[in-house]
C-alpha cells in the first residue's frame, strides 16, 4: 500500500511536476486539448476544468482521493460521475481513465497469459534438451533460434506472422473475440501474437535454464541422486530442474507483471485494444491522466508479481521456507 | 517401469521440446490452401480512375463496409471534430445544412444542399444568410428535426469550447455578437445566440459581423447538422449520437469501434444524396497501418484516414502494372512550402526572397519527399485543387532544378555576397527533414548558409515557428510547412497564411508574417463578392502577387496515393475531402 503510495506520488511528479520544471506551463498544457487557433479565455475555460489551474499539490491530492473515493467532472450540461477507483479523467477524450483500463484488461491478459504459458513451455523445454545435450546438434540449434529470437524485434517477426498466417495463408483469424465469448476462436486470433511474443521471451528463458541446469546437473547431490539409483527423469526434473528454477521464476514474475501493464509494441502490431494500445494512444495525443493510470496499473502488477515470486520461491526451493 | 532407458525419456523431453520450438520458429504450421481467388472481382478500373469517374458503380444494396483508421479521430461527435475524413465520414449519421456532390477531383468541391433544401439566400451584401429546411426531415426515434436544432448545433459547437474544443471556431469569429455569447452550457436563456434566428420550424437565418459569400462552405462543416438540445450530453454526447442521416449508431466503443447500421427513420424522399447501400457499416480504430493496406488489398476494408498507403506497400504497388492499375494518385488539397520570414534580415527585402526563390532546385526536394508519387512540384500558392488556381511559374528554371545565375543575380541586387540564416523543420516528420536537408544543399550552391533547426510537430506553432518572436530571436529566416484548406476555396486556403491580420504572437500560421495592404484588401474584397468567378479570379490575383512578394516557395503539390479495395463500389476521390473517397454512398459486392 506504501509501495504504491510512493509509485503514484513518483508517478505523478514524473508527469505534472517534470514538465513544469523544464519550463511548461500549465497555459501550453491545457493549449494541447483545444483544436486550432484557441483564443485566451478558451484556455482558460480548458484549464479550469481539467483542474489545471490549481497548485500540483491539490492536483494530487484530487487524484488520490478519486482513487479511494471517487471524483466527480462537471462538464457541460451533464455531470460525469467516475466511480472510485477513479485513475483520473482523459483531458483529451474526456473518459474516465479506470473503465478503460478494465474493459481493455481482459485484452492485455489474454496476450500475456498466453504468451507466457508458451514461452515458459517453450523456453524451459528447450533450455533443459541444451543442457542434457551441450554442444550438441539440438543444443546448437536450439540456441540459435534462440539468440534469433532475442534479436529480432516484435515490428519485424509481428509483421511477418500476420503476413504469413493472416494473409498469405489465412489460418489465423484477424478480429479479437473475447474468450468468454468464443475460446476457439479467441486463441484462433491470438496464436500468432502469442507465438511472436514467447519468441521474443522464450530466448531468454531457454538461455537462463539452460545456463542453470548446466551447473546442477553438475552439483554433488545430482550425482548422489543418481548414484541412489534414482530414474533419469527424477533426477533431470525433481532436483535438477526444480533448483535451476528458482532464478527463471524470477524473471517471470517481473516479465508478466510488466506485460499486464501493457504490451505497448505488439498490442500495436497486431491491432489489439488492449491497456498498451491504450498508453500509446495516450502519448500520442499527450494525454496525461491514460498514461499516469497505466503506469500505475504496470507498478501494481510488477509489485503483486514479486509478491508472488516470492511465494513461489519457496514451493519452488525448500532453503527459503520460514521454519 | 524403472528399468526403462535413459535415453528414452531424453527424446519424449526432446519431443516436447521440439513442439515448443515450433512456436519458436513460427513457422509450425504447415502450409494451407492458398489464397482462392475468386473470379468475381472486378478487374480493376485503372490507375486513378476513381479522380475521374466513379469506380465500380453499382447500386446493390446489403453487406458490411468497413473502414479500418490506425489512430483515433478527435470525436465522432459532429460538433467536435476537425479531421477531413470525420467531415466525411460523419455525414452519413449527421447531415449538415449543406454538403459536397460526390465527384471525381474538381467535381467533387461542388455545394450541394443537404439539410437545407436549396443554397443558402444571402441579403444584406452577404452579411445575412438565410436557409429552408426541407420538409419531413427526421432523426432515427422519428421525432422531426427543425431549425432550432441545427441553431444549436452551432451554438454547442462554437461557443462551449471549454467542454467542446476540437472542432474550429469559425461561427464564433463570423456571427454578430459572437465573442459575448457564452454558448447553450452556460447561458441557459430560451433566445441563445441571438444573430441566428428561427422565425419557423424550417427556417434558419443568420446574421454575420461582415459581409461573407462564402458562407455555404461554412455550413457544409458538421457542425450545421441538427443536435437535439433535450438529448445533448455534451462530451458525453458522442456515446449516445442522434442520427440525422442513413445510418445510425447500433453501438460505439470508445477508441477501438462504431457499428452503424441503417437508420429506419431516414427517408430517401428528403435526401437526394444517400443511398443506404449496405446494411452495415463498421469503422475498426487503431489497426495496425500494414495491417490496413493489406485490408484494402485484400478488398476488405477502407483506409478511413485516406492518407495513402505505407511506404512498402507503395513500393510494392508501383513495382507492378497490374498492381498499380487499382491504385489513385491524387491531389491533397495541400500545398508543402518554405515561409520566408519577412521580418528576419536580409529577408526583408524582396531580392532576397527572390534568391532564394531561384536557388532551390525542387526536384531534389520533390524527391526528399517521396518522388512525382507524393507531390507535383509546386510553383503557385493555390494548389490544382482549390479553385482559383492558374497556372504559373513566376522563377521558373530548365527542368526545376533552379537557377544559380540568376539567383546570384538577385543576391547582387539585394547588396549581399552571401547570407547566414536558419531553416527550421518538424523534428517527427523525416521527409520533411530531408526536404528541407534539400534545400540546405541548394542554397549553399549560392552563397546562403542555412542551418537546420528541428522541432516536434505537436509544438511547432505554439511554441516554435508559430511563434513570431521566437522565429525572430533565433534567425530564423526559412520556415518548412504544409498547408490544407478547411474549406476547399482560394479563402479557405489563402486566408490564414497571407493575411497580416492572421498574424498572431503565437499558432501563428502566417509564417512568412506577410502583411501587404493590397492582398489583405483582396482578401477582404474577395470574401465580400458574390460572383463566384469574379471571386476565383480574385485568388488568382492574390496568389500572383504573393508570388511577386517571394515571401514563400512552393514546393510540392501534395499528392496521396491510394489503394482501391476491390469489393468496394460507388469509389471517387474527391477534391472536397483532401483526395479521400467519398464516404456517402460506398457499398460492397460482398455479402
Amino acid at each position: 500500500m506504501i509501495l504504491l503510495l510512493v509509485v503514484s506520488a513518483v508517478t505523478f511528479a514524473i508527469f505534472f511536476l517534470l514538465p513544469r520544471m523544464a519550463g511548461q506551463t500549465a497555459d501550453q498544457l491545457a493549449q494541447q486539448y483545444i483544436g486550432k487557433s484557441p483564443s485566451k479565455a478558451d484556455i482558460l475555460a480548458v484549464k479550469h476544468n481539467l483542474g489545471l489551474d490549481q497548485p500540483l499539490y491539490v492536483q494530487y491530492w484530487h487524484f488520490i482521493k478519486g482513487i479511494v473515493a471517487g471524483a466527480t467532472y462537471d462538464l457541460g450540461p451533464t455531470t460525469a460521475h467516475c466511480n472510485a477507483p477513479c485513475f483520473g479523467y482523459s483531458f483529451k477524450t474526456h473518459e474516465a481513465v479506470w473503465p478503460q483500463l478494465t474493459s481493455r484488461l481482459p485484452v492485455t491478459v489474454s496476450l500475456a497469459a498466453g504468451a507466457a504459458v508458451m514461452w515458459l513451455i517453450s523456453g524451459v523445454a528447450v533450455g533443459v534438451v541444451s543442457a542434457l545435450k551441450p554442444r550438441s546438434f539440438f543444443d546448437r540449434a536450439f540456441m540459435g533460434v534462440a539468440l534469433a529470437g532475442v534479436s529480432l524485434p516484435m515490428f519485424f517477426t509481428g509483421n511477418l506472422a500476420i503476413l504469413l498466417f493472416t494473409y498469405q495463408w489465412p489460418i489465423f483469424g484477424r478480429t479479437y473475440v473475447p474468450f468468454t465469448e468464443n475460446p476457439a476462436q479467441w486463441a484462433n486470433t491470438l496464436f500468432p501474437a502469442w507465438c511472436s511474443l514467447a519468441l521474443l521471451y522464450s530466448a531468454i528463458y531457454a538461455r537462463l535454464t539452460r545456463s542453470g541446469m548446466l551447473e546442477t546437473m553438475n552439483e554433488d547431490f545430482i550425482r548422489t541422486a543418481r548414484a541412489k539409483g534414482l530414474r533419469e527423469r527424477n533426477v533431470v526434473v525433481r532436483h535438477g530442474l526444480r533448483a535451476a528454477l528458482t532464478p527463471i521464476i524470477t524473471v517471470f514474475g517481473m516479465d508478466l507483471g510488466l506485460l499486464l501493464g501493457g504490451a505497448l509494441i505488439t498490442e500495436t502490431v497486431f491491432s489489439l485494444h488492449g491497456v498498451g494500445q491504450y498508453a500509446v494512444q495516450a502519448i500520442d495525443d499527450n494525454d496525461l491522466p491514460p498514461i499516469l493510470g497505466v503506469t500505475l496499473l504496470a507498478a501494481f502488477f510488477v509489485v503483486i508479481a514479486n509478491l508472488l515470486v516470492d511465494l513461489l520461491y519457496a514451493a519452488a526451493d525448500p532453503r527459503v521456507r520460514l521454519s | 517401469m524403472e528399468g526403462n532407458p535413459p535415453i528414452m525419456r531424453r527424446s519424449a523431453l526432446a519431443a516436447v521440446a521440439a513442439i515448443g520450438s515450433a512456436c519458436l520458429l513460427v513457422a509450425g504450421c504447415s502450409k494451407a490452401d492458398d489464397n482462392k481467388n475468386d473470379d468475381n472481382n472486378t478487374k480493376a478500373a485503372g490507375a486513378n480512375a476513381a479522380t475521374k469517374d466513379v469506380v465500380n458503380a453499382s447500386t446493390k444494396k446489403g453487406g458490411t463496409v468497413t473502414y479500418e483508421l490506425s489512430d483515433v479521430p478527435d470525436s465522432f461527435d459532429p460538433g467536435n471534430t476537425y479531421y477531413a475524413y470525420m467531415y466525411n465520414l460523419s455525414r452519413l449519421y449527421a447531415r449538415p445544412l449543406m454538403t459536397f456532390q460526390p465527384g471525381a477531383g474538381e467535381k467533387g468541391n461542388t455545394l450541394v444542399p443537404d439539410l437545407a433544401a436549396s443554397k443558402g439566400v444571402p441579403s444584406d451584401g452577404g452579411k445575412t444568410w438565410t436557409y429552408k429546411l426541407r420538409s419531413g426531415l427526421k432523426y432515427q426515434d422519428g421525432s422531426p428535426i427543425t431549425s432550432k436544432d441545427v441553431k444549436y448545433a452551432v451554438e454547442r459547437s462554437n461557443f462551449a469550447r471549454d467542454v467542446l474544443s476540437l472542432g474550429p471556431n469559425y461561427f464564433q469569429q463570423f456571427m454578430a455578437g459572437g465573442d459575448k455569447y457564452k454558448g447553450p452550457y452556460k447561458d441557459k436563456s430560451a433566445k441563445g445566440l441571438s444573430s441566428i434566428e428561427t422565425p419557423d420550424d424550417t427556417t434558419i437565418v443568420f446574421k454575420l459581423k461582415t459581409a461573407f459569400q462564402e458562407f455555404d462552405y461554412l455550413v457544409a462543416a458538421p457542425q450545421t447538422a441538427p443536435v437535439p438540445q433535450a438529448k445533448d450530453t455534451g462530451v458525453d454526447y458522442v456515446k449516445n449520437i442522434v442520427s440525422s442521416g442513413s445510418y445510425k449508431f447500433q453501438s460505439y466503443s470508445e477508441g477501438k469501434q462504431a457499428v452503424l447500421v441503417r437508420n429506419e427513420n431516414w427517408d430517401a424522399k428528403t435526401d437526394p444524396l444517400r443511398k443506404q447501400y449496405p446494411d452495415k457499416i463498421v469503422v475498426n480504430l487503431k489497426v495496425n497501418a500494414e495491417t490496413i493496406d493489406k485490408d484494402v488489398l485484400a478488398g476488405d476494408a477502407i483506409d478511413l484516414g485516406g492518407t495513402g498507403v505505407q511506404a512498402a506497400t507503395q513500393a510494392q504497388l508501383l513495382a507492378s502494372a497490374d498492381k498499380k492499375a487499382g491504385t489513385d494518385n491524387t491531389y491533397g488539397g495541400r500545398l508543402v512550402y518554405m515561409a520566408i520570414n519577412t521580418k528576419v534580415k536580409p529577408f526583408d527585402k524582396v531580392e532576397c526572397r527572390k534568391a532564394v526563390q531561384y536557388a532551390i532546385d525542387k526536384v531534389s526536394v520533390q524527391t526528399a519527399e517521396g518522388g512525382p508519387i507524393r507531390g507535383d512540384v509546386a510553383s503557385t500558392v493555390l494548389p490544382p485543387d482549390i479553385p482559383g488556381y492558374e497556372k504559373s511559374d513566376v522563377y521558373a528554371s530548365a527542368g526545376n532544378k533552379g537557377d544559380a545565375a540568376k539567383a546570384k543575380e538577385q543576391l547582387k541586387a539585394c547588396g549581399k555576397s552571401s547570407i547566414s540564416t536558419n531553416i527550421s523543420a518538424r523534428s517527427d516528420r523525416p521527409q520533411e527533414i530531408d526536404a528541407a536537408t534539400a534545400i540546405i544543399n541548394s542554397l549553399k550552391k549560392v552563397g546562403i548558409n542555412a542551418s537546420l533547426k528541428q522541432y516536434p510537430s505537436g509544438k511547432y506553432f505554439t511554441d516554435y515557428a508559430g511563434v513570431p518572436k521566437f522565429t525572430e530571436k533565433q534567425n530564423i529566416g526559412l520556415i518548412m510547412m504544409q498547408w490544407g484548406a478547411d474549406w476547399p476555396s482560394g479563402y479557405g486556403f489563402l486566408q490564414q497564411i497571407l493575411n497580416g491580420s492572421a498574424i498572431g504572437e503565437s499558432g501563428n500560421t502566417n509564417l512568412s508574417q506577410y502583411d501587404n495592404k493590397d492582398v489583405n484588401a483582396l482578401l477582404e474584397k474577395a470574401i465580400g463578392t458574390e460572383d463566384m468567378t469574379a471571386r476565383n479570379s480574385l485568388y488568382t490575383e492574390i496568389d500572383k502577387k504573393t508570388m511577386d512578394d517571394a515571401v514563400l516557395v512552393p514546393l510540392t503539390y501534395f499528392k496521396v496515393l491510394l489503394a482501391r479495395p476491390q469489393n468496394a463500389t460507388n469509389l471517387v476521390s474527391t477534391a472536397a475531402f483532401s483526395g479521400q473517397y467519398d464516404y456517402l454512398n460506398i457499398g460492397t459486392t460482398k455479402k
